[in-house]
């Protein structure tokens, strides 16, 4: 039976006491592993991965003493350790009795170092989920033996291949609960293995384990003489590093910061994404495609003849080009360009290399992280690399029920949620199908307003349909549109409750301005739900998609040279920001018609909450629907302490100050 | 192709974590204690961003209690990384002249929480780098590398992003700021191994040598200088000692200890059986305490 001074722990110590710098030297050559473990409490997680700290001998006395006195007052195994107390973190979640977030810790063998991602089975398990496995490159799936494969042990499997996971490791625990029992073990198996190929997990290895007595963790346990494979800890220190497979893959290199200490030395900074690097090469830097030499691979301890993935480095390149930050530099792409750019003389093979693709149209999965739904139309600041972006998403084509994972339709994506999206960004980017590597095509989505990760994505490929409709370039510019009407043009936005008095204040400025004789159209929200926007109701999601219609016809206005008024509920904030961001500055004009609810419900001049209050209708703004007023408007009007006409002569004055 | 070794990977990492940091904050600066963990990081921080020198300042948040070792070593490095060295000590704390014996916790709190605050709002720096690594306490396996604090410096366990392949969300509202830590995923194992490949230079503390102590609630303290009140009847002895942390002398208990290199302090490590926080009077509290001090803010 297993126990805490395994050989392994017990040869390293004699080693330490005996030639010290023969063990540093051995510690110095350590290769690094970060893994995930997968399952619930109830399957004994955490007393697995205690028992994994315990073995490789990282608990100390102080903190063997915690734990025992831990272990007496609130754990679960009576008298013995409970290990489980060892991984409970925050003081909140121990008094709950649960783990509520993504977990790393540490432990290292003669041959490696490990950081474990633990993470939650249960509630957000998704969320957190991903977020452990995006960093790792094994997965340990814990099964109770006495209950096989669940449903969460597919959720599990799903999510983990999901995110690239290339070695998945079973492990059957509690055998000491089904008396070490190899038909159980066989039969797990087989019904896993089923799963497994549909889904297209290609390979796994599966370990009979007890986390509580120490049974195949770091010693083969002679209660399964069945069992002939590696253990738990075998396993893990034996598994090849996908370091060999991201140096195989051509080179690239997202660059992070331009380093520039004096007017002599330029050069750019980032952490290979993929393949390797050497001076001379061939490379080219996209967006642009300009073409160059790699001169050094700079570092402080003195230039290097060769890099390769995972390694942050400094290239100096041989021309003067324009690079910098969001930019990547990656090897060109074959070896009749790479000889040309070098000017005839042969190119190296490995620099002969598919071309990095440059797209802002793609197809994505999205896995939601937020409280707050992702409506399609809605903008986000969008991560990829070393790049931001704003994207929206088009379309959502299918959502994945994680249970059944059966696809489903779907309108807007909630917490846990993944659906597979179109997603558009507002410049082209390089990127690479997340498949093939990670660094350039996984993504996460940031709120615009609260700054918060609401989303994580993984790119599947570019869709091909911005790219073959180039913008025509218009020869009459917006600047001739404006100077023949001898007027700058603006997009005046009207927002607050219905009943607010919008329409009413914008007609009556759209009557000054045109007796000004300024050049001006009147956009209405409810005339365009006649006709534009006939298609869409009043949800949450066909809110955002109205606003994102009429802020696409406005700016089309703006361009031909119109002063825009705009009168339209617009609940949103995102979408008031958007269109913001979407115009030069100052163009866009925020005017918050500011009417309580109370005065507005009380005019009800189209009856609107009368029928709402009956129940007649739903999504009334104010009523059952969200209101989030401006922030900082350009112009705040309080109807209640002026006429319509009072109002429309304020926004003239903002207008023309 | 050579495979990385661990060390290689947890520096590429953290690399790779102080450049997005310059390159999407508008004021860096990188707190500098003085101890080992901080001499690693600004060790990686040169490497970085070498040729240039670090783009940011050091910042020391000074509580005037430091051991005289410490002081010594701390101008020479800011100087040798060609970085400027910020030192800020709570004038308030000054004033009331606030010390470790008789203040207790106060002193903590008013000379490194509040001068923390005092010195990040004065120079209005918007992302901070600190040493502090995961493997250090059990509330710190769950920190995140980058860490949101409110405008007023408080830190919400629940309200935390989650952080995805190598993409750090940098973003935050005007006033608030970021903790940034670089060497998250490095050990107290990796950080000596580090200092002694890379020949690092770290207060002479840490290695064994006879010092004058004396022995109070069963931590061996050092007499540093004349401020410490001994007791009646109390004689400082001198013992052969070393630190395995480094903050306010009177705060921190030493090891006895022959071990006068590197390699022999690693080998100790190794075979000690406490860990080595048990060295600070901060934690003995309550094995929470730590989390609750983050959320005030201490750093």
């Amino acid at each position: 039976m297993a126990n805490a001074n395994t050989d392994s722990s017990y040869r390293a110590e004699q080693l330490i006491a005996e030639d010290i710098d023969a063990y540093l030297e051995r510690h110095q050559h350590k290769t690094l592993l970060r893994f995930i473990t997968c399952g619930s409490v109830d399957d004994g997680k955490s007393t697995l991965i205690g028992r994994l700290l315990y073995d490789s001998k990282l608990i100390f006395e102080d903190q063997l003493a915690a734990l025992e006195s831990d272990s007496r007052r609130v754990g679960t195994q009576g008298e013995k350790i409970d290990f489980a107390l060892l991984v409970d973190g925050l003081a909140a979640e121990r008094e709950q009795g649960i783990t509520i977030d993504v977990a790393y810790r540490f432990f290292a063998t003669e041959n490696r170092k490990f950081i474990v991602a633990d993470t939650p089975g249960h509630e957000q398990y998704t969320r957190n989920m991903v977020t452990g496995a995006s960093t790792a490159q094994l997965a340990v799936i814990l099964i109770d033996a006495r209950k096989g494969v669940l449903t969460q042990t597919r959720r599990h499997s799903y999510l983990t291949h999901l995110v690239g996971i290339r070695h998945l490791l079973l492990a059957i625990n509690k055998m000491d609960l089904v008396a070490y029992d190899q038909q159980v073990f066989d039969a797990i198996v087989a019904e896993y293995r089923a799963f497994a190929e549909q889904i297209g997990i290609q390979d796994f290895v599966a370990i009979p384990v007890s986390g509580l007595e120490g049974d195949n963790i770091t010693l083969p346990s002679d209660r399964t003489p069945w069992y002939q494979g590696p253990t738990l800890l075998g396993y893990l220190e034996s598994v090849e590093l996908d370091e060999a497979w991201l140096a195989s893959g051509p080179f690239r290199l997202p660059v992070q910061w331009v380093n520039r200490p004096n007017l002599d030395f330029r050069g750019f900074s980032g952490q290979i994404a993929s393949g390797v690097v050497h001076p001379g090469d061939a490379v080219q830097v996209l967006p642009g495609g300009q073409r160059s030499r790699v001169a050094r691979i700079v570092t402080f301890d003195g230039d290097l003849d060769e890099a390769h993935a995972g390694q942050s480095v400094t290239l100096t390149l041989t021309d003067e080009i324009d690079c910098s930050r969001g930019q990547v530099i990656a090897a060109v792409a074959d070896a009749e360009d790479a000889a040309a750019a070098t000017g005839g003389m042969a190119a190296r093979p490995e620099t002969a290399a598919p071309a990095l693709a440059v797209a802002d149209q793609f197809e994505a999965t999205l896995v939601w992280m937020a409280e707050e739904p992702m409506l399609p139309g809605r903008g986000y600041l969008m991560k990829l690399a070393t790049n931001q972006l704003a994207a929206s998403i088009t379309a959502i084509k299918h959502q994945v029920d994680i249970n059944s994972l059966a696809r489903e339709p779907a309108t807007q994506l909630g917490l846990n949620d993944i659906g597979v999206c179109n997603l558009s960004t507002d410049r082209p980017v390089p990127f690479t199908p997340y498949a093939e590597n990670p660094d350039l095509g996984g993504f996460i989505l940031i709120d615009r307003l609260t700054n918060a990760t609401v989303g994580a994505g993984l790119l599947h490929f570019a869709l091909r349909r911005s790219q073959n409709l180039p913008w025509q370039h218009l020869e009459v510019d917006r600047a001739a549109h404006a100077a023949l009407k001898g007027q700058q043009p603006r997009l005046i936005w009207l927002t607050g409750f219905p009943g607010a008095g919008k329409s009413s204040i914008a007609n009556a400025l759209e009557k000054k301005l045109h007796a000004l004789g300024r050049h001006t159209y009147l956009l209405d929200g409810k005339n365009l739900r006649h006709d534009l926007n006939r298609d869409l109701g009043f949800t949450q999601a066909d809110r955002v998609e109205n606003i994102r219609r009429v802020g696409a016809v406005a700016r089309l206005m703006v361009d031909a040279g119109l002063i825009v008024i705009a009168a339209f509920i617009s609940p949103f904030r995102s979408e008031r920001e958007l269109l913001r961001s979407q115009m030069r500055d100052g163009e866009f004009i925020e005017v918050f018609v500011d009417t309580p609810l109370a005065v507005a419900e009380q005019r009800d001049t189209q009856g609107l909450y009368r029928r709402a209050r009956a129940g007649e209708l739903f999504n009334v703004t104010g009523i059952d629907s969200p209101y989030e007023p401006p922030q900082r408007p350009e112009l705040h009007l309080d109807t209640t302490r002026m006429s319509v006409e009072e109002a429309a002569e304020a926004i003239l004055e903002r207008l023309f100050s | 192709m050579k495979t990385l070794t661990h060390l290689q990977r947890l520096e590429a990492e953290s690399i790779h974590i102080m450049r997005e940091v310059v390159a999407e904050a508008e004021r860096p600066v990188m707190l500098y204690s003085i101890g080992k963990d901080s001499a690693a990081m600004l060790h990686v921080a040169r490497k970085a961003f070498y040729p240039s020198p670090p783009p940011f300042p050091l910042l020391h948040v000074d509580t005037t209690w430091k051991f005289r070792a410490m002081y010594e070593l701390r101008e020479r490095a800011a100087a040798e990384a060609g970085m400027e060295l910020l030192v800020h000590q709570n004038p308030e704390a000054r004033e009331r002249g606030i010390n470790p014996f008789d203040h207790g916790a106060l002193h903590t709190d008013m000379w490194k929480t509040e001068g923390l605050k005092q010195a990040l709002d004065l120079h209005a720096f918007d992302a901070a780098f600190g040493g502090a690594r995961r493997d250090e306490e059990k509330s710190r396996a769950k920190e995140r590398v980058f860490s949101f604090r409110s405008a007023n410096h408080r830190w919400d366990p629940k309200n935390q992003r989650p952080e995805l392949w190598r993409l750090y969300n940098a973003r935050k509202a005007k006033g608030e700021s970021i903790r940034v830590f670089p060497m998250s995923n490095w050990t107290e194992l990796d950080i000596w191994q580090y200092i002694h490949l890379e020949g690092i230079e770290i207060v002479p503390l840490y290695f064994s040598a006879p010092r004058p102590t004396v022995v109070r609630d069963g931590l061996i303290l050092m007499v540093d200088d004349d401020r410490f009140p001994l007791q009646a009847g109390e004689e400082p002895v001198e013992r052969w000692i070393r630190f395995r942390t480094l903050g306010c002398y009177p705060l921190t208990g030493a090891v006895e200890s022959r071990a006068q290199t590197l390699p022999e302090v690693i080998q100790e490590m190794l075979l000690t059986t406490t860990s080595e926080r048990q060295g600070r009077a901060i934690d003995h509290d309550q094995s929470a305490s730590m989390e609750k001090k983050k959320q005030e803010g201490y750093f």
